[in-house]
């Protein structure tokens, strides 16, 4: 049964030296009217190839060599520039993952918008003005006359993607192509987000071709599913069926690796704390000696929280919560303006360069990109070592240490005196972890360790730095936004806004009864919050590895 | 290494590496070749190219033997380029790192300094400081290397800035390590690229400033310098044009050479960019 | 409104600028192994020890080093450049004369490069690794090398000499009596040689840069979604891109400037033109220091103003910048 666009067999080549031959092989998609379709796949998947095959915009050396695609009782493939060039905006539109790059800097929202309607319409410019106005309220933008004059620096990453959305809505297209759309947001503006775009595909009867990495995002709003795997469709069907009863095993695994969002119970968290922070305030203050006093950010406010030992701390929060400043105030990287910071009898916050350089080895840290955290032009093994060998280990022996702790990692010992540019991104992470773990810290403070990899590979991390905690009797202080993963590993956890804490407690009664209204909206936000993934407990046992 | 791979395949590098290689030959065989000074007297004024077989080249205003004053200007130019670009760039890169690493106040300083040197027009600067300090060429090959330091400057400060707040740096303080182990053993390694390929620029540059300042007679006298030679032909332009003609395109050629080898190397170095 | 007060910062942020340019001129000054009074009594033909004392102390040039630092400098906030023994007049009358002949020179160049390169830059970049671009590209690269003296010699030949079409030297016709439009006309004829030649060299650095910025530009993002949108491959360069590829470019002026200058010393002494640059070949020669650092002083000053005036272009193009 044919819908409204109709991709089948369609196989795309890469260039050669590419590391596949095909970025899709075969893949046949089904949109049908009026439904949400959601691609998912991780990285490396094809999913995004495949919107910029249906729009003609493949990269250069990149070409369609099979299959067709069929969009009103046409074959997109077979058309000349200029044909597609009236379908591109007008009968189907786009939206793209980075709302800030996504939009021209240099002109303003109305602009842009209006820009739709010169390219495809012959109305006039008050008629075009009133009609941008009207789709920016469409998308429920707050003072859409301000907006329309605004430049895209000036608004926020949600108000972005809304006006981009009202730019891909504005012809009423049959179709709308959404790559990632949500990726990058928060998960609060991502809910507001999702809700925006099933409302108004319920209102207008767009279908919605809706590209994503996550499992909850599908469950929040997806008809119909897809499955991709390095080109290739695993799997597709109604999303109840094949979130529930998936029947390869891709999509088993895939759907087993997201973190159930229901906490275990608690760990004995009672004992002595290894780490106080106390009233520590931070603000930013642009340095410029005839500079305009910019916005001073206040990116700390009297923060106080303590870390058991042997027990894990979450501190959850959204981009400009301030938990990444707090990570970096604990391990000294930026000083606080107030404040007490106690590791165990001593006290970093007052401590001299060269004490805290001592100190370092008792609290490590891991770090949220595995591109940029390992230095490209260093070994893997030498990354290891230096840590050892500046604090006094001489090369041969730290050598030895590294290599142990490589195989504790889970990373083949041979593989040290590879540079970091031939790791896959979880092999990184765990180089990393290595690093940190190298010095035997007591406490370990964690980055948002798993936020840039795949689910499949998160899963992996997770249990290992569970699987360490327990063998090197760590303290771990983990920061994320991320409440699932918060739920999988952190005993206790602290909710974190504007650089206050609002909330913290232990995780499973937090996520029961959140007192703090942030907290509750946190917890709502989550995509697919009702869906419980199938047996995902005993799966992940029995898949261990 | 794939860089060089790269590189080597690359037609514009090919192109300005041989080049290269011919100025160096010419540099390297000018004692062999004309063994007696070239600044010496060496024939009858102003003869023709090809019209004497001993002057292949002909001979100048005051009758020097242009052939060998190309081979040992090619020597000069090529010292003096390497020379004043080792001066500027180890200056640049220095305060450079410096500002981009320590930021706030140290980098104000440093910037405001670069600023003063490049409001200064830099050949102005260089008549000054000939001017001031004389033309004997060891003072004016220290003064293009004063003169051409800020650009390198800025642009390590721009590397630095970008490299400072990535993580891999931060992993580095984390662990213990010293500031200087990290500037000089840990960021500058990866903040090179686009420096040593901005070193060509500087080469390039050096080589015109000094055959500028040659032009004009106001470098070292004693030294054959292509610059000079131009210079000299100037009265007779209008009829013996060749004393002019020639040593321009040798320095054409080299400056040429240096910056296609600079080219190359940024094409080598940025493979996502050379694609498109 | 908001663009005034940028400005207004940006130039007070040069100050502490000139005030180290200065003060390092002056420190230099210090190192002179003679001073004017030594060119002075130079060009006399000769004097005793008694006079030159006299003259020192007439010029001042007998106290302590700060106390002349200080002086010089508020001398210098009042314009006032000394008094050049060579010309016999005070320095900024000789500077003011010989202004407008490179300041003519200077823009004439500047709006060649500058075009050219933005042109050629253009359609380098739409037709990127195709002969066109190897074309322009080739040409850019010879010019960017060739050594501007040289260009200007080898032009005088081919236009001057060979061809008659141009005049090979000098602002106008020295004692021909044009007014109006046609001393107009015949200034620029005569510019025409100089312009070509200073306007060429850099023509190449633009070029370079402006093709760079457009290709780089051209894989932004913002470019596919305009392209999404339904946009021709040429609208989509001309709203999108262009603008954005720009921004580099008014940096480079602002960046360029006092190199130009520099080469306008070799250019107006290859044409005989009576402008700064040629001064300032002439103090060095005529060891007139005094002259020298006047006319570095006013280039600094120079430099500065289109450094503020590319700040205030590149905000009213940049949004991002003003706030």
């Amino acid at each position: 049964m044919t819908g409204l666009l109709a991709i089948s067999g369609l196989t795309v080549s890469l260039p050669p030296g590419a590391d596949r031959p095909f970025a899709l092989d075969d893949v046949s998609i089904d949109l049908r009217s009026g439904e949400i379709h959601c691609l998912i796949g991780e990285s490396g998947s094809g999913k995004s190839m495949i919107a910029n095959a249906i729009l003609a915009l493949l990269p250069e050396n990149v070409r369609v060599t099979a299959g067709d695609i069929r969009f009103e009782d046409r074959s997109l493939l077979t058309l000349g520039e200029q044909d597609m060039r009236k379908i591109r905006g007008a009968r189907i539109g786009m939206i793209f993952q980075e709302p800030m790059t996504a939009l021209n800097p240099l002109r303003t929202i109305g602009d842009q918008i209006g820009e739709m309607f010169w390219t495809h319409t012959d109305l006039d410019s008050a008629t075009i003005r009133t009609r941008v106005l009207s789709l920016l309220s469409d998308v429920q933008i707050a003072h859409p006359r301000e907006i329309e004059r605004a430049y895209p620096h000036e608004l926020s990453g949600g108000q972005r993607q809304r006006a981009m959305i009202a730019m891909a809505l504005a012809l009423e297209p049959a179709i709308l192509v959404a790559d990632e759309p949500t990726t990058a947001l928060d998960v609060t503006t991502q809910a507001q987000i999702l809700a925006l775009i099933r409302d108004l595909q319920a209102r207008k009867g767009t279908s919605v071709l809706f590209i994503t990495h996550d499992f909850g995002v599908v469950a929040e709003i997806a008809d119909r599913v897809t499955v991709l795997q390095h080109g290739r469709v695993v799997e597709h069907g109604a999303t109840d069926q094949l979130l529930n009863h998936p029947s390869q095993p891709y999509t088993k695994a895939l759907i087993a690796a997201v973190p159930s969002y229901l906490p275990p119970p608690s760990s004995a968290a009672d004992g002595e704390p290894i780490l106080t922070i106390s009233h520590v305030s931070k603000t930013y203050r642009p340095f410029g000696l005839l500079r305009r006093s910019r916005r001073t950010t206040q990116a700390l406010k009297d923060v106080s929280v303590s870390l058991t030992k042997g027990t894990t701390l979450g501190i959850v929060g959204e981009s400009g919560s301030g938990k990444s400043t707090l990570a970096r105030c604990i391990v000294r990287l930026i000083d606080p303006d107030r404040g007490v910071i106690r590791l165990g009898d001593a006290e970093l916050t007052s401590m001299s360069r060269r004490d805290l350089r001592a100190q370092s080895r008792h609290i490590q840290m891991v770090f949220q990109d595995p591109y940029g955290s390992l230095n490209p032009r260093r070994t893997a093994g030498e990354l290891v070592t230096q840590g050892l060998i500046l604090h006094g280990m001489p090369g041969p022996q730290a050598r030895i240490e590294a290599k142990e702790m490589f195989g504790v990692v889970g990373l083949d010992p041979q593989a040290m005196d590879r540079y970091p540019h031939e790791f896959s991104g979880g092999q990184r992470q765990r180089i990393g972890l290595a690093r940190a773990l190298a010095l035997r810290p007591d406490v370990l403070v964690a980055d948002e360790p798993v936020s840039a990899l795949d689910v499949s590979v998160q899963a992996q991390i997770l249990r290992l730095l569970a699987n360490l905690r327990k063998t090197f009797g760590l303290s771990m202080i983990f920061i994320t936004h991320d409440l699932r993963v918060a739920a999988q590993i952190c005993d206790r956890v602290a909710v974190m806004k504007d650089g206050e804490i609002v909330e913290h407690g232990a995780t499973a009664k937090v996520f029961a009864s959140p007192r703090h209204d942030y907290t509750r909206l946190l917890l709502r936000s989550i995509p697919g919050q009702r869906w419980v993934p199938p047996a995902a407990g005993s799966y992940l046992a029995a898949t261990a590895g | 290494m794939q860089t060089l791979t790269r590189f080597l395949g690359n037609p514009v590098a090919l192109i300005g590496l041989c080049l290269l290689v011919l100025v160096a030959a010419m540099a390297l065989s000018a004692a062999s070749l004309f063994p007696n000074n070239p600044l010496d007297l060496a024939g009858r004024p102003l003869q023709w190219p090809l019209s004497n077989p001993r002057f292949w080249l002909g001979t100048d205003v005051q009758g020097r033997d242009i052939a060998a004053v190309m081979f040992y200007g090619a020597r000069v130019s090529l010292l003096i380029g390497v020379v004043a670009t080792l001066i500027a760039m180890t200056i640049g890169i220095l305060i450079g790192a410096l500002a981009g690493y320590y930021g706030g106040i140290a980098d104000e300083m440093l910037m405001r300094l670069t600023e003063a040197f490049q409001t200064l027009p830099n050949f102005l600067l260089l008549l000054v400081l000939v001017a001031v300090f004389g033309s004997d060429i060891k003072t004016v090959t220290i003064a293009i290397g004063l003169v051409s330091w800020p650009a390198s400057a800025r642009l390590t400060r721009a590397e630095f800035l970008s490299l400072r707040n990535r993580e891999f740096v931060e992993a580095c303080r984390t662990i213990g390590m010293r500031d200087m182990q990290i500037i000089f053993r840990e960021i500058l390694p990866n903040a090179m690229p686009p420096v040593i390929v901005y070193a060509s620029v500087v080469m390039a540059v050096a080589i015109l400033l000094e055959s500028a300042l040659a032009f004009l007679n106001l470098s070292d006298p004693n030294v054959p310098s292509w610059g000079n030679l131009i210079g000299g032909g100037r009265a007779v332009l209008r009829t013996q044009w060749y004393v002019s003609a020639i040593p321009g395109v040798a320095i054409l050629m080299t400056v040429l050479a240096v910056s296609l080898i600079g080219q190359g190397l940024n094409d080598a170095l940025n493979p996502r960019l050379k694609r498109r | 409104m908001r663009f005034l007060l940028f400005a207004i910062r940006r130039l007070a942020a040069s100050v502490p600028t000139l005030l180290i340019v200065l003060a390092g001129l002056f420190m230099l000054l210090q190192f002179a192994p003679g001073d004017t009074v030594d060119a002075l009594v130079a060009q006399m033909g000769g004097g005793d020890s008694a006079m030159m004392e006299q003259l020192r102390k007439y010029y001042g040039l007998d106290a302590t080093a700060t106390v002349q630092l200080v002086r010089y400098l508020t001398r210098l906030v009042q314009l006032d450049l000394g008094f050049s023994a060579i010309y016999g007049k005070p320095v900024i009358d000789v500077i003011l004369e010989r202004l407008p002949a490179t300041l003519l020179l200077m823009a004439s160049s500047l709006s060649f490069a500058f075009a050219g390169g933005l042109v050629l830059g253009v359609l380098a970049a739409r037709r990127v690794n195709q002969w066109p671009d190897g074309v322009i590209s080739t040409i850019g690269a010879i010019f960017y090398a060739t050594p501007a003296f040289w260009l200007g010699l080898m032009g005088i030949i081919i236009f001057a000499v060979n061809l008659r079409l141009l005049p090979a030297g000098g602002l106008e016709e020295i004692g021909a009596g044009h007014t109006g439009l046609r001393r107009a006309v015949d200034i620029v004829w005569h510019l025409a040689l100089p312009t070509a030649t200073l306007g060429l060299i850099f023509l190449a650095t633009y070029l370079r840069i402006m093709r760079a910025s457009m290709l780089e530009v051209m894989t932004l993002d913002f470019v596919r979604t305009a392209r999404a949108k339904g946009l021709a491959k040429a609208t989509v360069l001309r709203r999108h891109v262009l603008r954005n590829a720009l921004l580099p470019m008014v940096t480079l002026v602002g960046l360029q400037a006092g190199t130009m200058l520099g080469g306008s010393v070799v250019v107006e002494s290859v044409f005989a033109l009576p402008g700064l640059g040629r001064l300032a070949y002439e103090a060095v020669v005529q060891r007139d220091l005094n002259t020298l650092l006047g006319i570095v002083f006013v280039s600094a000053l120079l430099v500065i103003c289109v450094n503020f005036l590319v700040d205030i272009l590149y905000a009213r193009l940049d949004p991002r910048i003003a706030n």
